[in-house]
């Protein structure tokens, strides 16, 4: 009895304590400015300079500060004019000349021209720039087949490479290729990633450490004005804490809403956005040995999984059931042909018979968590079951991200038969030609990591990354998925749907295929 | 005092040359490198092998660590990989962020605490011992990271009394009240655990002296209860309770690790977090060995205090 009353006590002390806070001056602040858009993002930003990060994190910045050669158009991925106006490549194909847009300067005043494009490459690609020690630049390899960049006029610049190379323009359209001003790098040195220079609809105001980088309406941009007059990132690492400043009110904007929160969201004042993006989530399976190495076995492993199962439950409805390794959002070059596997456990059973294994061992590479790679453990719970289901006997062993990509980056040989990967690429050339490819062995320097062989799809991948006719490109690539989905080197399990919410004051958001966030056109009451 | 202060920082050098040394080998010895952090999924060999070389981490090993504690020693730990800045720069900007949350903490633990152990001692088996004891082990035995997400779920979403994270308003005058209302509940969720802890040992410390002679002589001559409390039992309990306030102060100072992340603190435990994930070896050896140097501190300093407080300590 005594002890109730204290505790009542207790509690209205409590309160009358958080209610005298409550009175502070410069108290509770849940609504954010009209016209000032705060995003709630996934991690503090590494750098603000294009050349020199790699993650999604900061491009989500850097396409609003910063605009390339070209980019995705709107809604799709495929390369449309924007700093260049219009472009032509040589009969064959090593010489890209684009004209440049006329009258754009970047946010320190310094025009934008030819010069200023072939300082950014050179940067880039060339060690012995004087502004090469303001990387190290990661992603460089992008442009490899770049051999030389000249300005032959101040509007106009030629690429010459070194052998024909059709994802140069898609690559160019990366973040990658985003373009800095040189005056401002030479003015910041190695500084610069932390006071962007460019030539987007929004300019840099201030970064603050792990808080917040604020930037704001481009009064002088050569388009249409942006729509805000401010964006604020803020970093907010922790997904639950996220969810709660969204549901409080303190962003308006987030991204990688965890599949759990969701439900949170599903009234009128939030609107869920979902955009399926160039994302395959799959499982390498070792061909070199073990059970595996047996085609029917493969087949048999595709049968087994409940894929529709895995993207609706384990992933509440954040992705989609893959067919085979191109993701749907490369619309022009990706089979709609092919169907997914069919969750069949009885023709499972009967391939296994047929391969004369009925009940393979097989141990099963599983990551704690990564990029892109969803939700891996529920993943790999479910697709250990569901295997078993079958007859198969499947012993997960789970890693750190790092140390998975240490152990499975080098090959699964002698390790393991089975890996969860996951890739977003920007062009639909990159995941197969990296590993799917005899010579992208991983003592070649591939990430053919379950040593998958077939000279056919070596051939149409060969000619389609030197073929200049788009068309004649989507022909290969087609061609190659129905091979892949056929011989069964992965288990194709998941295309993942980028999410967002945004608050209802928000209008005029979509999330892009490309998966970066284009703010341009965004409003806010 | 000033020899006792001089041999215990002296002796202080090798115990931050074996923390050094440590967490040098701990970083080299974990799998993943920082290029493969940084490259993800385009981390072929070829380009680890050029982004390492390009970040100074194909020497040996050896010759690595001397070249950072050389460097180290001279006050320079280095730039971030990831962050592409000064090592130390990063760590004062986010020290100060800790120091505020871990000493707002450290302070709360400390005067609850103790006020809460002396009220126990002195009405032993009480109801307010009773109540103050089962308080305190509900505090102890809830994990600080779950206490604060539920300290957001009810005071920052459903009561909108808080703000749900960060250091500072994004908008508006950056004041003292600004900076109190985003530091109420990281400052709470971060204090109980330790506040328990205090709370339990000030209660057996001061039971130990108020069952001495000399409080009984205090009593007998009609000093009044309050007094005898306070100023004689109290001052003789401390000298049991500064070491424990030491040990606290490290505590509250690594639980800040956890209180960071989910209240988004820009502290030096969420900086720690981040580098470790991402490799960022520069960052993570120079960020333990800027902690280490304020445990052994906070230990010299506690041991100072008590051969002040406790004349049986020879110094």
């Amino acid at each position: 009895m005594t002890l109730v009353t204290w505790t009542r006590r207790g509690l209205a002390a409590a309160a009358t304590g958080a209610l005298m806070t409550l009175g502070l001056p410069g108290g509770v602040a849940a609504q954010t400015p009209p016209g000032v858009l705060i995003v709630g993002q996934i991690a503090e930003p590494k750098a603000l300079d294009p050349a020199a990060v790699t993650a999604v994190n900061d491009f989500r910045i850097l396409v609003n500060l910063y605009e390339g050669l070209v980019r995705y158009a709107p809604g799709t991925l495929e390369v449309e004019p924007h700093l260049a106006t219009d472009w032509e490549i040589s009969e064959d194909g090593t010489e890209y000349t684009f004209t440049l847009r006329e009258g754009v300067a970047f946010h320190d005043g310094t025009p934008f021209n030819a010069e200023a494009v072939v300082f950014n490459f050179e940067r880039m690609l060339d060690e012995d720039h004087p502004y090469a020690d303001t990387g190290p630049f990661p992603l460089a390899f992008f442009f490899g087949a770049v051999e030389s960049v000249e300005a032959v006029d101040p509007q106009t610049v030629t690429f010459t490479l070194n052998e024909p190379f059709a994802p140069f323009l898609s690559n160019l359209a990366y973040p990658t290729g985003l373009l800095v001003s040189p005056s401002a790098v030479m003015e910041s040195g190695a500084d610069f990633g932390r006071n962007p220079v460019g030539t987007g609809p929004f300019r840099f105001v201030e970064w603050r450490s792990n808080e917040a980088v604020v930037v704001e309406r481009n009064p002088d941009y050569w388009g249409d004005p942006a729509g805000l007059e401010a964006v604020v990132f803020r970093p907010i690492t922790d997904a639950n804490t996220r969810t709660a400043e969204m549901l409080a009110g303190g962003i308006d904007m987030m991204v990688e809403v965890p599949p759990t929160a969701l439900s949170e969201f599903r009234t009128e004042a939030y609107t869920i956005h979902e955009q399926a993006g160039p994302h395959v989530w799959f499982l390498i399976l070792n061909l070199r040995e073990g059970p595996f190495a047996e085609q029917l076995v493969r087949q048999a492993a595709n049968y087994a999984i409940d894929k529709e199962a895995i993207v609706n439950d384990v992933l509440e409805g954040t992705a989609e059931v893959a067919a085979g390794p191109t993701p749907p959002a490369f619309a022009w070059a990706y089979n709609a042909d092919l169907d997914p596997y069919p969750h069949d456990p009885e023709r499972a059973r009967e391939l296994l018979a047929e391969a004369g294994v009925e009940n393979p061992e097989v141990t099963f590479y599983v990551t704690e968590g990564g990029s892109g790679m969803l939700d891996p453990v529920a993943m790999g719970t479910a697709i250990q079951a569901d295997l078993a289901e079958v007859g198969f006997d499947v012993t997960i062993e789970t890693y750190e991200w790092n140390t998975f990509l240490g152990e499975v980056n080098p090959g699964l040989e002698g390790k393991a038969d089975m890996a969860q990967m996951a890739w977003m690429t920007n062009d639909p050339d990159t995941l197969p030609y990296l590993a799917l490819r005899t010579e992208a062995m991983p003592d070649q320097g591939g990430f053919n990591s379950g040593y998958y062989s077939n000279p056919e799809v070596d051939a149409l991948l060969e000619e389609a990354r030197t073929a200049t006719d788009q068309d004649r490109r989507a022909e290969l690539y087609r061609e190659m998925q129905a091979i892949v989905q056929e011989d069964a080197p992965w288990v194709f399990v998941a295309n993942w749907k980028q999410n967002a919410v945004t608050s209802d004051r928000v209008e005029n958001f979509s999330l892009e295929p490309s998966f970066l966030l284009m703010l341009e056109d965004v409003t806010k009451e | 005092m000033g020899r006792y202060i001089l041999k215990r920082l002296v002796s202080a050098i090798p115990v931050l040359l074996g923390i050094s040394i440590i967490v040098f080998l701990i970083m080299a010895a974990i799998p993943g490198d920082p290029a493969t952090a940084i490259l993800g999924s385009y981390a072929t060999p070829e380009n680890v092998e050029r982004l390492n070389r390009d970040l100074g981490l194909d020497k040996p090993l050896i010759q690595r660590y001397f070249i950072w504690l050389g460097n180290v020693v001279t006050g320079d730990f280095g730039r971030s990989f990831t962050l592409n800045r000064p090592v130390l720069d990063e760590i004062l900007d986010r020290f100060g962020a800790t120091l505020i949350l871990a000493g707002v903490s450290f302070v709360l633990c400390s005067v609850l605490g103790i006020l809460a152990g002396v009220v126990s001692a002195a009405r032993q088996y009480g109801v307010a011992d009773k109540a103050i004891t089962f308080v305190v082990l509900i505090g102890i035995s809830v994990p600080s990271f779950f206490l604060g997400m539920m300290m957001i779920l009810l005071f920052a979403v459903n009561l909108r009394w808080f703000p749900v994270s960060g250091m500072w308003p994004i908008y508006g005058t950056r004041d003292i009240w600004a900076l109190l209302d985003h530091l109420v509940m990281p400052a709470l969720a971060l204090s109980v655990v330790a506040t328990g802890v205090i709370a339990r040992l000030a209660r057996s410390a001061m039971l130990e002296v108020l069952r001495q002679d000399y409080i009984r002589t205090a009593r007998a001559k009609g000093v009044h209860e309050r007094r005898v409390i306070r100023r004689h039992a109290l001052k003789a309990a401390m000298v049991s309770i500064i070491p424990v306030l030491g040990i606290q102060a490290g505590f509250v100072l690594s639980g800040s690790v956890y209180i960071e992340i989910v209240f988004q603190w820009p502290g030096v435990g969420r900086m720690l977090v981040d580098a470790i994930l991402t490799r960022d070896v520069l960052l993570v050896q120079g960020g333990v060995l800027f902690v280490a140097a304020c445990y052994v501190g906070f230990n010299i300093a506690v041991d100072v205090l008590q051969s002040l407080l406790d004349p049986r300590i020879k110094t």
